[in-house]
């Protein structure tokens, strides 16, 4: 404890170039610090006038951005993929999140007519179920359905399940696959009234002008629900469901159903540093420690062994390293502001990486409609 | 929708109708980044209700133009990004056809060899 305060002038500081940060606050402004009882400068610091004291432009304006900002695909399958964005912010990736859960359109059943249920699953149970079925079609083929629409082959899609278990034979499942699809239309007729002009052609629930199967898309992959192994009901005997189930579009803002995404979500680059060499018996304890096995040994020669930081991808951020006496000080965990990890499931609509694209379009078209009216 | 003063258009707040975080927080970012803004905040009045208040105040230039350019620079940062994207996947898709057709070759050749 010095009696005299050292006093400390920011002058002796090394010279940082101009227009750059002190390693320090460049730190701050890059990293979360996740510490061992919470994070700290969790907060994006936006601002363009930030560091204006000092002399620093915090701006990031769009050339630079275009520079800075890379994309890397880790894994891509059909249903789901894992993507990295490095250069972008929290707002932004939020927003891509939040328009992939729930303003990406898809098609689902929506109305239901029940020609018979006499199962033991109640009526509205049965439409709620099918209304969650994922169906594999493009939406981007079909038109939004308004309530003063008719349906028609643009905006709707028509199912049929007709499923009897008959007397004596065992209870049987109804599965998804037994959703059959109807390319030209409903064929429920309409109770008409008297006057009814006895042409050839009864009138249905849905208006098609044309059968879907002229549409080459649909021939080539008809529609069909994605999963053809979805319990729907079970039935006894002497049992009968009759229905006819009418899919349309929709987003996920009105009702999940319609959210393309089983789900999406990101998560920030987590960098584990090693404050100080970590030796011997020490390493040893650091490396089991994690569960993840983010550490490894490494022999540096004459018996003795050092810590290396081998995975900090997997890091899950569970501070079991700097739990207990002084392992703050020797391990440090931060997360990267700015590298987003992206991970999108898809339900079968469209591929997760069209997915990702759409949500950007639909992005786009916002500020667009908010341009026009500003303008 | 626009509330200001009408001797000076350099600070004015602008009501959004079906608008949500989603559009308000990207918004929000671009504005910050521009110079010419000196504070831009936006507020939800009430949850239940698809409304959002964006305000900005500039050092002198109208708060309409301001958040023009902001949305404009925020489309562009969005087509940048979705190019970026689609040349990623599409980078992938071609280094995992390379990688199929090296283990292909490779198992081709080893049999030739060994005949």
């Amino acid at each position: 404890m010095a009696e005299q305060e050292k006093k400390f002038s920011i002058w002796d500081l090394p010279d940082v170039p101009m227009g750059q940060l002190p390693p320090h606050l460049e730190l701050q402004r890059s990293r979360v610090f996740c510490n061992k009882d919470a994070p700290i400068h969790t907060e994006s610091i936006q601002y363009s006038g930030a560091y204006s004291s000092i002399g620093v432009d915090n701006s990031v304006r769009l050339d630079n951005f275009c520079n800075n900002f890379r994309v890397e695909v880790i894994r891509l399958n059909e249903d789901d993929m894992e993507f990295d964005m490095i250069g972008i912010d929290a707002a932004l990736a939020n927003s891509f999140r939040r328009i992939l859960v729930a303003e990406v359109p898809t098609m689902a059943i929506e109305k239901v007519l029940f020609a018979n249920n006499t199962s033991v699953v109640q009526d509205e149970v049965l439409a709620h179920r099918l209304g969650l079925v994922p169906i594999s079609v493009d939406p981007r083929l079909f038109d939004y359905m308004s309530e003063n629409d008719q349906p028609n082959e643009k905006n709707t899609v028509v199912f049929k399940l007709h499923v009897k278990c008959k007397k004596g034979s065992p209870r049987i499942t109804v599965k998804s696959d037994e959703l059959k699809w109807l390319p030209n239309g409903s064929e429920l007729v309409k109770e008409s009234t008297a006057n009814s002009d006895s042409s050839s052609k009864p009138e249905t629930y849905t208006y098609f002008s044309c059968s879907q199967e002229s549409v080459p898309e649909f021939v080539k992959n008809p529609i069909a629900p994605k999963y053809p192994d979805i319990i729907l009901a079970k039935l006894g005997p002497g049992q009968e469901i009759e229905l006819e189930a009418h899919a349309v579009k929709g987003i996920g803002k009105t009702h999940a159903k319609w959210s393309p995404v089983a789900t999406a979500w990101y998560r920030m680059l987590p960098e584990v540093i090693l404050l100080e060499d970590v030796e011997d018996d020490l390493a040893e304890e650091l490396k089991s420690k994690c569960p993840v096995n983010v550490f490894d040994i490494e022999d540096i020669g004459k018996g003795k062994k050092r810590a290396t930081v081998a995975r900090p991808r997997t890091c899950t951020l569970c501070r079991e390293c700097i739990r207990g006496e002084d392992w703050e000080k020797r391990v440090a965990l931060r997360r990267v502001k700015n590298h987003f990890i992206f991970t999108i499931e898809s339900t079968g609509a469209l591929p997760p990486e069209l997915l990702f694209t759409e949500a950007v379009k639909i992005l786009e078209d916002k500020c667009e409609r908010v341009i026009t009216e500003l303008s | 929708m626009e509330h200001g003063s009408f001797t000076d258009n350099s600070a004015a707040t602008f009501s959004l109708t079906d608008e949500d975080h989603t559009l308000a927080n990207s918004v929000r970012f671009t504005l910050n980044q521009d110079p010419r803004v000196t504070f831009c905040g936006y507020s939800i009045p009430h949850p239940s209700q698809a409304r959002v208040n964006i305000r900005v105040q500039t050092t002198g230039d109208p708060a309409r133009e301001v958040l023009k350019d902001a949305c404009q620079d925020l489309m562009l940062m969005c087509r940048h990004v979705r190019s970026t994207f689609d040349k990623a996947v599409e980078d992938f898709r071609g280094s995992n056809a390379v990688k199929a057709m090296k283990i292909d070759s490779k198992d081709s050749s080893d049999s030739e060899e060994s005949e």
